[in-house]
């Protein structure tokens, strides 16, 4: 078999300087220098490790802050959590599009009450917080900060990121709720709240990792996501932000798929481009604005339902090329989860997974350990060269709002997903147990079940709020934000005073309905 | 000359994963059938509304949230009050095997977990429809 990337460019067996013009040290840079393909850190991992981040949430809010206890008394070092279908589409648990999907993915939160529970008993000024949150991640943001006021934490001293990447809702994972422009004003609105009130925030996580498990390549994972940052970064401008007060602000976020090589470059390549196009495009200074931070997630659709402890082998080579390739923060899934979502034991061995490179490999020593290789540094030109190329297309739609309008990203992904589908099918692809190496063994591992109860608890836990919480300050504020939305005022405080009245989350989304619309994308295949 | 199967491919639910339907409607419109792809976030009554309008032979569901056990009994027995017992209901996605056995009994003709080859849905299903046309005749 000829060996080939996920980006279908062949690999010769040898690369030498021939192939590798760009690996000389004057275009290289050093670590911790402008272009930063070799780091951000002069010092690469040698002043702190990466984040260990486990992505985590389920059932009810008492369930998933047990979790959260357990994974920080095992040793992670910041929270990530995962919120269920409901909560990510502005839907209440009583509602009737809710039914049989209350705390399945993910944790549901419908309330500030909710939010209070979640986070019980953990340290808001010490820990770090990523929430995985889009649509309504200003509604679920500003629950975070009451939460913290309520504490007394200074929300000048929080740290975390909200998700918050609505273009690659349309683009792939597809929990959009309003049409795209209103959708974006919300998000520079959080952009422009935060430059002046939670200031170590990260406003945005721009994510090719759902854009990568809904098919596409490497390449596009690079191109489409840096794009959508380039878009975000415009929309900022044009509301009228200074570009070095709100883009430091910004992170990524990548997948950590197969291609051991290929994902190293990827990782590489998105650091140089970035920092060229926030210096060369938008005319940034501070260097800040020019260092791409990044968490990366191992890539779930690489994981197998046939013979699942292989999947501990993947997610640790696909681990180990996310700390070569730098990343920030990292989640590594558990072995589980091509069947459900992870047991208790299972995200454990994950995480056990990354301590083990941390602590045992010896890795993190060397900043950057593939500097200068002929086959890295060809890889990461080629990676450059070939999101340049798609920028330039997408430019030609006028920019990513207007390419997603037309469907041009999704049908690009579309394309590859089946094309991959199609090779696994045809042999040329392997696939380790499932279509190699084959065998009869039913997967014979504990599974998480989530008990039908929790969407009973939670639908009862919310009447009894509605009753409990005081009804005028709640149809003022709701009323207030609903004005707000019609003009251009940003709406983050008026969200935060729904939020302190009890107002729920499908309470505030539904106002915004009424004022926005939703959005329907037209099906294609 | 026998008319080519119709097939409605469809996301129940609130879950917008949709790469395992896209792939699959492209793969069953290639093995030579007709394939109508409602979208996303489509409620039980919706697809079966679609089945009835597009006369489908087979309907395809696509649900990964685990939402499987209170959306597949809704569509069956919809279908059963729309006198579409007829149709048969394939359903790929992430199903535990402890469930596979109950959807089965409710009338689901076929439970795909990850990993199977589209090939081998694409047989399934002209073997099901065909097996079922010649009884009928």
């Amino acid at each position: 078999m000829t060996p080939s990337t996920v980006s279908d460019r062949s690999a010769r067996p040898i690369y030498t300087a021939a192939e590798s013009p760009e690996a000389t040290p004057q275009q290289l840079g050093e670590p911790g220098s402008f272009p930063y393909a070799r780091g951000i850190h002069a010092s690469g991992y040698g002043g702190k490790l990466w984040t260990m981040r486990q992505f985590s949430g389920f059932g009810t809010p008492e369930e998933t802050n047990r979790r959260y206890h357990e994974l920080l008394r095992a040793g992670g070092t910041g929270l990530s959590v995962a919120f269920d279908l409901p909560t990510l589409m502005g839907r209440d648990p009583d509602h009737p599009l809710s039914l049989g999907e209350v705390g399945k993915c993910g944790v549901s939160i419908a309330s500030l009450a909710d939010m209070e529970t979640l986070l019980e008993g953990l340290p808001l000024d010490e820990i770090t917080t990523s929430m995985t949150i889009n649509s309504p991640a200003a509604m679920i943001f500003a629950m975070y900060l009451v939460v913290a006021e309520q504490r007394g934490a200074a929300w000048s001293k929080l740290s975390g990121t909200i998700q918050n990447d609505i273009l690659k809702e349309y683009i792939a994972q597809k929990e959009y709720i309003y049409p795209p422009r209103p959708s974006m004003r919300l998000v520079t609105d959080i952009f422009g709240f935060c430059a002046d009130h939670v200031p170590r925030w990260n406003t945005i996580s721009v994510s090719g990792y759902h854009i990568r498990e809904a098919g596409a390549t490497a390449l596009q994972e690079l191109a489409f996501t840096l794009r959508d940052g380039i878009e975000y970064v415009q929309y900022g401008v044009d509301a009228g932000l200074p570009v070095d007060r709100f883009v430091p602000r910004i992170s990524f976020f990548f997948n950590a798929h197969n291609d051991f090589f290929e994902e190293i470059a990827k990782y590489r390549a998105a650091r140089a481009l970035w920092a060229s196009v926030m210096r060369e495009r938008f005319g940034a200074l501070d260097e800040r604005s020019w260092k791409l931070r990044f968490h990366t997630q191992t890539a779930g659709v690489t994981l197998t339902a046939q013979q699942p402890y292989n999947n501990v082998v993947r997610t640790a080579i696909q681990a180990l090329a996310a700390v070569l390739g730098g990343t920030n923060s990292l989640h590594t899934n558990s072995l589980d989860e091509a069947l459900a979502l992870p047991t208790s034991e299972a995200a454990l061995l994950a995480l056990r997974t990354q301590q083990v490179i941390a602590h045992e490999s010896g890795v993190p020593a060397v900043v950057d350990p593939f500097g200068g290789s002929y086959y890295l540094e060809r890889l990461t030109a080629d990676l450059e060269a070939g999101a340049r190329e798609y920028f330039e297309t997408i430019d030609r739609y006028g920019g990513m709002v207007e390419a997603i309008e037309q469907g041009y990203p999704q049908r690009e992904i579309a394309d590859s997903a089946y094309r991959s589908q199609q090779a696994v099918e045809a042999g040329e692809q392997t696939i380790v147990g499932v279509n190699r190496y084959t065998d009869d063994a039913p997967a014979d591992i504990p599974i998480l079940q989530i008990d039908e109860q929790v969407e009973r608890d939670q639908v009862s836990r919310l009447a009894a709020l509605r009753e409990r919480r005081d009804a005028a300050a709640a149809a003022r504020t709701l009323d207030a934000l609903r004005q707000a939305a019609t003009g251009p005022a940003n709406l983050m405080p008026f969200i935060l005073d729904a939020v302190r009245a009890y107002v729920t989350v499908g309470e505030m989304c539904d106002a915004l309905r009424d004022v926005w619309g939703e959005y329907e994308e037209t099906p294609g295949v | 000359m026998t008319r080519a199967i119709r097939v409605v491919i469809a996301k129940p639910g609130l879950d917008g994963h949709d790469r395992g339907a896209k792939v699959i409607a492209r793969a069953l419109r290639d093995a030579g059938m007709e394939v109508i792809y409602t979208g996303l976030r489509q409620t039980p009554e919706q697809i079966v509304e679609v089945a009835l309008q597009e006369d489908a032979d087979v309907i395809g569901l696509s649900i990964l949230s685990g939402a499987h056990n209170h959306i597949c009994p809704r569509l069956v027995t919809l279908l059963r009050e729309k006198g579409l017992d007829d149709v048969l209901v394939v359903v790929g996605g992430i199903i535990p095997d402890a469930d596979v056995p109950r959807l089965e009994q409710l009338g689901i003709g076929g439970v795909f977990q990850p990993g199977t080859p589209m090939q081998a849905i694409s047989q399934f299903i002209q073997s099901r429809v065909r097996h079922s046309e010649s009884a009928a005749t």
